[in-house]
């Protein structure tokens, strides 16, 4: 949407009838690569399993050592794909929302929020299950991406100040995360895993607990593909073709924070997932969000199981956490992005 | 349906948004509508030289030395065993008693010089990054510097646990390698501030990501040690830290002063600046090299001591009310910032309880509230 493309292009992202064909059939082509990712999610890590191995643990389970790892890897990879896919998807819907080519909740701090929310529930409030901090982490995140919105400049806001609002309250929010750690050893003794951001400690129970979160943020961001098209198209255009700006704003900010608020008390911060799949989507797809969204929510995934795969090839037989590889993959694309002229001219 | 394309307009800023939002970036320092009358005068001397002379500037400027000096007095008189300020200054002079002198020039001194030092090179580095970045949230801690170097330190602590020169070492070199890679890669037929702005956010956060991994890979004692030292304290600071600040302050000061007018024109815009003269890449190298090097230098004495670069110039120039980077203000305002900052965590949480890192953290969470408050209306960040 954000990334210019030229004349002829643009007609074409009108969708004839055969380009929609196209379309649906590389979303299939999509999910069967999202698929074989995460049977290699399964199969891969300090111990190497055949696919057979892997078969035989997902649907034979006979308890063997394999099976156990698989069933082990299976939440991990469960995991990793519910919340690559809310990540991805927040990030399109913020990209969409503030119509800011950089937007990703990391970038706008929204990540650092919510972690910054769950370890105070965890620190000061004794808040031990994920279904209880959970909510913690929606209110980090809704607070802030308020807070950057606003200090961005809410309307007037260009990519460079929400981008910098977004990296000042996160700045902020570290320092805040460094002091919880300095004074209370044991704080730091169990967040300074957490906030890197890692599917480490995944267990079926995790899963439990945000699937409900993911599934109703999932759902309501697809169903505002069609007003966010056309919010796309400036205020004026979007009110006069008969949408309601700010029903549908209140209602993507909703869903982006559940998303990113859920995924991260789950899996502790992780950055530039929703900043790099939307564009690569966008780049096939063209700007209609009724495409971005479900390819961004099959897609993501991809990017999370394989950064976290890399994680555990590159350090065997410990593991680099997740967050830190998306990070390391992330910034060198967030700053082509930057660099690319169309996008710094906005 | 070439109107129903949400990217003709999506893209398209200039359409959409007032020409004085989209560009008020860069006239972060000179938007001003309502000045107060200029307080500025001209001293001339016989030979026929002129010199302008802000009255106002030069006030604070004096006011904010003097209230540093006063803060480190109460500062050295602080701690476990309480000096009275009269002592302190006897002690300073060299004719205090013999306990006293031990611990105010050989114990308490040199830590309040490093305050001194790292307050004022963080001041002078934000005010050189927020005006080359025409940003005011465009500080060194935003940008990943910090975090550059506290990576360089972390890198020494966890994989060799080193010793203290080692670290103020590697933070040296992470600071200054941060620096160099968000220069380059922000290089484009020059370096735009908004280009250098998202860059040094962009390696802020792979920075980040790294050091996060460097603790979980410490053990526990080393990720302590690293927690506090990233945090920014003044800690066990002593003369070996205040010598290097020292040399590269007088290094550094006379270069940064003498560039000024460029750095003043370079915020009118890179084109306004190069037609009045001004060598805008050469300008802008020297000083983003300076301001880096002020920075690094600072937090390997100290750690990364969050947010005096933010809000010291920002502070500073408030109180000046006057337009431009206000270098000289900022340096001192830093300096005051940072001494009373360490002095009030000292009093309220006892003696080195908490690092003035956390203090100046916490203020700086107020400033961007207040910002978020008063400023945002004006299209100022």
């Amino acid at each position: 949407m954000l990334v210019d493309s030229p004349p002829e292009e643009r007609a074409a992202a009108a969708a004839p009838p055969s380009r929609r064909g196209t379309r649906a059939a590389g979303l299939v082509l999509s999910a069967a690569v999202l698929v074989l990712v995460a049977l290699v999610s399964i199969a891969v890590g300090a111990k190497e399993l055949s696919l057979a191995q892997v078969w035989h643990g997902l649907f034979q389970d006979s308890g063997t050592y394999a099976d156990v790892v698989v069933g082990e890897r299976l939440s991990r990879t469960v995991l990793g794909l519910l919340a690559g896919a809310a990540l991805g998807l927040s990030g399109a819907v913020l990209q969409a929302l503030t119509r800011n080519p950089l937007a990703d909740p990391g970038v706008l701090g929204i990540n650092a929020g919510a972690s910054a929310a769950v370890v105070t529930a965890i620190t000061y409030f004794g808040v031990t299950s994920l279904s209880g901090y959970v909510w913690f982490a929606f209110l980090g995140a809704a607070a802030v991406g308020a807070l950057v919105w606003f200090l961005g400049g809410s309307r007037g806001a260009t990519p460079v100040r929400l981008a910098l609002a977004g990296a000042a309250i996160g700045a902020a929010l570290y320092g805040y995360l460094q002091a919880v750690m300095i004074m209370d050893d044991a704080a730091l003794g169990r967040m300074r895993f957490w906030t890197v951001g890692s599917l480490a400690s995944a267990t079926n129970a995790t899963i439990v607990q945000v699937l409900p979160f993911l599934l109703a943020g999932t759902l309501l961001a697809l169903l505002l593909a069609r007003p966010l098209n056309a919010l796309a198209m400036g205020d004026d255009t979007a009110r006069a073709l008969g949408a309601n700006l700010n029903r549908t704003r209140a209602l993507a900010m909703l869903a982006a924070t559940v998303l990113c608020g859920a995924a991260t008390a789950a899996c502790g911060p992780i950055v530039f997932v929703g900043l790099m799949v939307p564009h690569v989507v966008r780049s096939f797809t063209g700007p209609d969000l009724r495409w971005v969204l479900p390819y961004a929510t099959v897609l993501s995934p991809v990017l999370l199981l394989g950064a976290d795969v890399i994680g555990r090839i590159v350090a065997r037989p410990a593991e680099v956490q997740v967050g830190v590889v998306t990070a390391i993959i992330g910034g060198p694309v967030f700053i082509l992005l930057v660099r690319r002229r169309r996008t710094a001219q906005l | 349906m070439k109107t129903a394309h949400p990217s003709r307009t999506a893209h398209s800023p200039r359409t959409a948004r007032s020409p004085r939002t989209a560009h008020s970036p860069r006239t972060a320092h000179s938007s001003r509508t309502e000045r107060p009358p200029r307080t500025a005068r001209a001293v001339r001397t016989p030979g026929g030289l002129s010199l302008r002379v802000d009255v106002r500037a030069f006030t604070v400027v004096v006011l904010l030395a003097l209230a540093a000096l006063a803060a480190s007095v109460l500062l050295i008189g602080t701690g476990d065993f309480p000096i009275s300020s009269s002592d302190v200054l006897r002690a300073l002079v060299g004719q205090g008693k013999p306990g006293q002198d031990f611990i105010v020039r050989d114990l308490r001194l040199p830590r309040v010089l490093v305050g001194l030092l790292v307050g004022a090179c963080l001041g002078l580095g934000g005010a050189l990054f927020q005006s080359v970045a025409r940003n005011p949230l465009g500080s060194p801690d935003v940008l990943g510097l910090s975090q550059g170097a506290s990576a360089g330190a972390l890198v020494v602590i966890v994989l060799s646990s080193g010793g203290a020169t080692a670290v103020t070492l590697g933070a040296l070199a992470g600071g200054l390698v941060t620096g160099l890679a968000i220069y380059f890669l922000a290089w484009k037929q020059g370096v735009h501030g908004y280009r250098l702005v998202l860059v040094g956010i962009g390696v802020n956060a792979v920075v980040t990501a790294v050091n996060g991994y460097l603790i979980t890979k410490a053990d526990f004692v080393d990720a302590a040690r690293a927690v506090v030292w990233m945090s920014g304290s003044l800690n066990g600071r002593d003369w070996t830290q205040v010598r290097p600040l020292l040399v590269l302050g007088a290094v550094l000061l006379p270069l940064v002063l003498a560039n000024a007018r460029g750095l003043r024109m370079l915020e009118m815009g890179d084109d306004t600046a190069y037609a009045l003269g001004v060598r805008v890449e050469r300008v802008r190298l020297l000083l983003m090299g300076s301001a880096v090097l002020l920075t690094a230098a600072a937090t390997a004495a100290a750690g990364p001591v969050s947010f005096v670069a933010l809000t010291a110039p920002q502070l500073a120039r408030r109180l000046t009310r006057s337009p431009g980077p206000n270098l000289v203000p900022s340096l001192c305002m830093g300096a005051a910032l940072l001494v009373v900052a360490d002095w009030a965590s000292q009093r309220v949480f006892g003696a080195d309880q908490l690092p003035v890192g956390v203090v100046t953290g916490a203020l700086g969470g107020v400033y961007l509230l207040w910002l978020l408050v008063t400023e945002r209306r004006k299209g100022r960040i």
